[in-house]
């Protein structure tokens, strides 16, 4: 498996580093959470990014898509995750279209996939239903209605829940509270009748939203893939947006961990710099270490998933898990070793701390990674 | 591509009818062979693997042919590294020669001296040791003191060496010696001579595994020929450190491999904890388990981006204090979560109440806490990131 970058792959780096640093740095999330954006994200800066192809990344060209795969897009998330970029990357393009791509049929494809990759149609993943990620555990039910299915539930943590132009929901069709058979995948409008939005602001200023549907009605061409067996194509998308938002977590990771060594070689107190002393220098070398691991994780997730290779699961779930436990060490470490300034609101490493916690709890926090791990390896 | 195919087929058919069969099985750690003029050979077959090997230039096959290698490019070694993995061959001969003298040799020694040593290294006619920590100078290595004074037509070596691996079984030592004493980095040069030479003395250090793996070796007027300096006077702290990178990666790749007979983590804890399907049934131990060996495959994925790096040129500096650190780490973390699914049964220290399995962790153990201290401790590495790599002021 190769895991280093091609060129291509490098250039698309350099580019997402320069768009990023430029057009979304820190200071525009602020400014997002001081407006009280409705939006939560820059509809301009969305619609350029689509022009660059970023929106249709996985997509094949034929649905106007750029097929730049999951190691091209990590990059791109990589960059993003320097400057806690506010943006439909991860709900629209991570989530949303691998999961129409795959599961919807040939009309909706072409009338959503082109739309979306042209940035003029948000995506969103109705899932958790409870505060930790919990993908099987689920009670929205839909029972059949009359030319289709009726909609009865509520989600939680829904990202882009409350902008988002097409919702996946997944719903129970049949099956107990744990089954992963009986899930089906229901793809309906984000005004749909009977479907109530209520955004919950979050710690990291990132979208988020409770869904609550009562009696929703569908068509039965709103069902992705078949019915009972959702699961089957919701795993895979999530462990590629797993690998996906480890990507961004390396980067909120480094620019954090850089931040803070720029601050060791600055400050000074006893008459040296503070990155002089022994204890603050072991701690600096064993972030390293953890971030290159976390790297090396992340990169082989990501070619694995475009590879197609047997054990992505165990590498997904490798991802996610070294790059909760990296993040949660770099993300306190950075806080402590800035001092008081890192406690203030004008300091912006807080912002890599909020970020960071939010980002764990996605998908599957570590513990819920090494449990997934162990059970795929037969222990 | 093709051509690497081909070299590929070649490879295994010669290795399905060159390597003897008990050669494919786990080693022992006591069939482990290590070469020189008093080499012992509990197995007969591992004489006749490592001449077949040799004969190839296998053991070294990156080296020239003239000292003995194979000539492999970079890829056609790691093919061989796979070949080999594939049928479980054992490595035909550990050595300090090779690992850690001749990658310097190659670089600063002189025509003559890569021709007199690098033939015999590759062939384990010669086993070498490795004369660096002195009784003052452990971490802080550069305070050696044993004297080599310039005698006109030879050197006079007098002074102490410890933690000198195998000192009793070497034939030869490459060894730092202080040849300036107003300076201290640069007062210090790195020479080689017999051990059979007259002044030499070892003595073996019993450890708390109960195994005696180092020396004291002590120097009294030993008399050594010029001609076995390697690079300039005064110039061997360079040498010195480039040889602890080699020394690095060799001990953090032991560190993995270490205990070839104890299983891993996962098949222990299954083994004194699993339930009938095999899961483990103490939660809290399951999931350190798997931190355990996800860390593993995290650090394997990180070794082999590391190889896929410098193989294009494109490699960071300190890689190898960060391998030494955490492969060394890792392990000692991995005995202590045997430790703790086998409990007592890990714990015994010799008689029929234990296995063979049994005893071989607890000494294992025991041993696998010098990988983080021989070599560079641990904190030594952290030190070494945080200023190459990190440029963290001192």
């Amino acid at each position: 498996m190769n895991l280093l970058l091609n060129e291509e792959e490098t250039i698309l780096k350099r580019g997402a580093h320069e768009f990023f640093g430029t057009r979304l740095p820190v200071k525009a999330l602020r400014a997002l959470r001081d407006s009280r954006s409705a939006d939560g994200f820059d509809r301009a800066a969305w619609h350029e990014m689509a022009e660059l192809g970023w929106a249709g990344v996985l997509l094949p060209e034929t649905y106007g898509g750029s097929a730049m795969g999951y190691k091209g897009l990590g990059q791109i998330l990589e960059e993003s995750g320097r400057t806690l970029a506010a943006s439909p990357l991860f709900a629209t393009v991570l989530l949303g279209t691998p999961l129409v791509l795959a599961g919807a049929n040939e009309a909706v494809k072409s009338t959503v996939l082109p739309a979306v990759a042209a940035g003029q149609c948000l995506l969103a993943l109705a899932l958790d239903e409870r505060g930790r990620h919990a993908p099987t555990h689920i009670a929205t039910r839909a029972t059949s209605a009359p030319g289709g299915y009726r909609l009865n539930g509520s989600k939680d943590f829904v990202l882009d829940g409350h902008v988002a132009d097409r919702v996946v929901v997944v719903a129970r069709t049949t099956g107990g509270d744990d089954d992963p058979h009986g899930l089906t995948l229901f793809l309906i409008d984000g005004d749909a009748r009977g479907l109530r939005r209520t955004r919950t602001p979050m710690v990291d200023t990132r979208n988020a939203a409770r869904l609550e549907l009562t009696d929703v009605e569908v068509s039965a061409d709103a069902v992705l893939g078949t019915v009972n067996d959702g699961y089957a194509l919701l795993e895979p998308v999530l462990d590629g947006a797993r690998a996906g938002l480890a990507a961004e977590m390396l980067g909120n990771g480094l620019e954090a961990f850089e931040r803070t060594l720029a601050y060791l070689k600055l400050r000074e107190q006893f008459d040296q710099k503070i990155g002089a002393f022994q204890v603050l220098k072991h701690r600096a070398a064993l972030m390293f270490c953890e971030l290159e691991l976390t790297r090396s994780a992340v990169v082989a997730a990501l070619t694995a998933i475009d590879e197609g290779r047997a054990d992505i699961p165990a590498l997904a779930s490798l991802a996610k898990a070294k790059a909760c436990d990296s993040l949660e060490l770099v993300s306190n470490e950075a806080v402590q070793m800035h001092g008081g300034i890192g406690m203030t609101d004008a300091e912006e490493i807080g912002f890599f701390l909020k970020r960071a916690r939010v980002a764990q709890q996605i998908f599957g926090d570590a513990s819920f990674h090494r449990d997934r791990y162990a059970t795929l390896m037969g222990f | 591509m093709h051509a690497l195919e081909e070299f590929r087929a070649e490879t295994r058919a010669w290795l399905e009818a060159n390597c003897p069969p008990s050669m494919r099985t786990p080693m022992p750690e006591d069939e482990r062979v290590w070469g020189g003029r008093n080499a012992t050979y509990k197995n007969p077959d591992s004489k006749v693997w490592l001449d077949r090997m040799a004969a190839r230039g296998f053991t070294v096959p990156t080296w020239p042919r003239e000292y003995g290698g194979a000539g492999l490019s970079s890829e056609q070694a790691q093919v061989l590294r796979e070949e080999l993995g594939r049928l479980g061959c054992r490595q035909p001969l550990a050595s300090f020669g090779i690992w850690m003298l001749a990658p310097v040799l190659l670089k600063y020694g002189n025509d003559a001296q890569k021709a007199e040593h690098l033939p015999k290294i590759a062939r384990g006619e010669i086993r070498w040791c490795q004369g660096y920590s002195e009784p003052g100078a452990g971490s802080d290595l550069a305070a050696l003191k044993t004297r080599c004074e310039d005698q006109g037509d030879h050197y006079l070596v007098n002074g102490q060496k410890v933690w000198t691996s195998y000192a009793n079984y070497a034939d030869w030592i490459f060894c730092l010696v202080r040849t300036d004493t107003t300076v201290k980095h640069g007062g210090i040069s790195f020479i080689l001579f017999d051990m059979t030479s007259p002044g030499v003395e070892t003595r073996p250090i019993t450890l708390i595994s109960g195994a005696s793996v180092f020396c004291e070796t002590f120097f009294t007027d030993v008399r050594v020929p010029k001609e076995n300096l390697v690079g300039q006077l005064n110039a061997g702290w360079t040498i010195a450190k480039e040889l602890l990178q080699h020394e690095r990666g060799m001990i953090a790749e032991i560190g993995r491999t270490i205990g070839g007979t104890v299983p891993p983590v996962d098949v222990v804890a299954r083994h004194y904890l699993g339930d009938a399907q095999g899961r483990i049934t103490d939660p809290v131990l399951r999931d350190a388990v798997a931190r355990q060996v996800m860390n593993d495959r995290a650090f394997a994925l990180t070794i082999r981006r590391a190889e896929q790096e410098s193989e294009t040129g494109a490699g960071t500096g300190g890689a190898s204090s960060m391998f030494k650190y955490y492969g060394t780490e890792q392990n000692k973390a991995r005995f202590e979560l045997i430790l703790k699914c086998a409990g007592s049964a890990a714990l015994g220290w010799e008689g029929g109440g234990f296995s063979a399995q049994e005893l071989d962790i607890c000494r294992t153990w025991l041993r696998s806490k010098g990988n983080s201290i021989e070599g560079g401790t641990s904190e030594v590495q952290l030190n070494v990131i945080a200023k190459r790599v990190l440029g963290l002021p001192d």
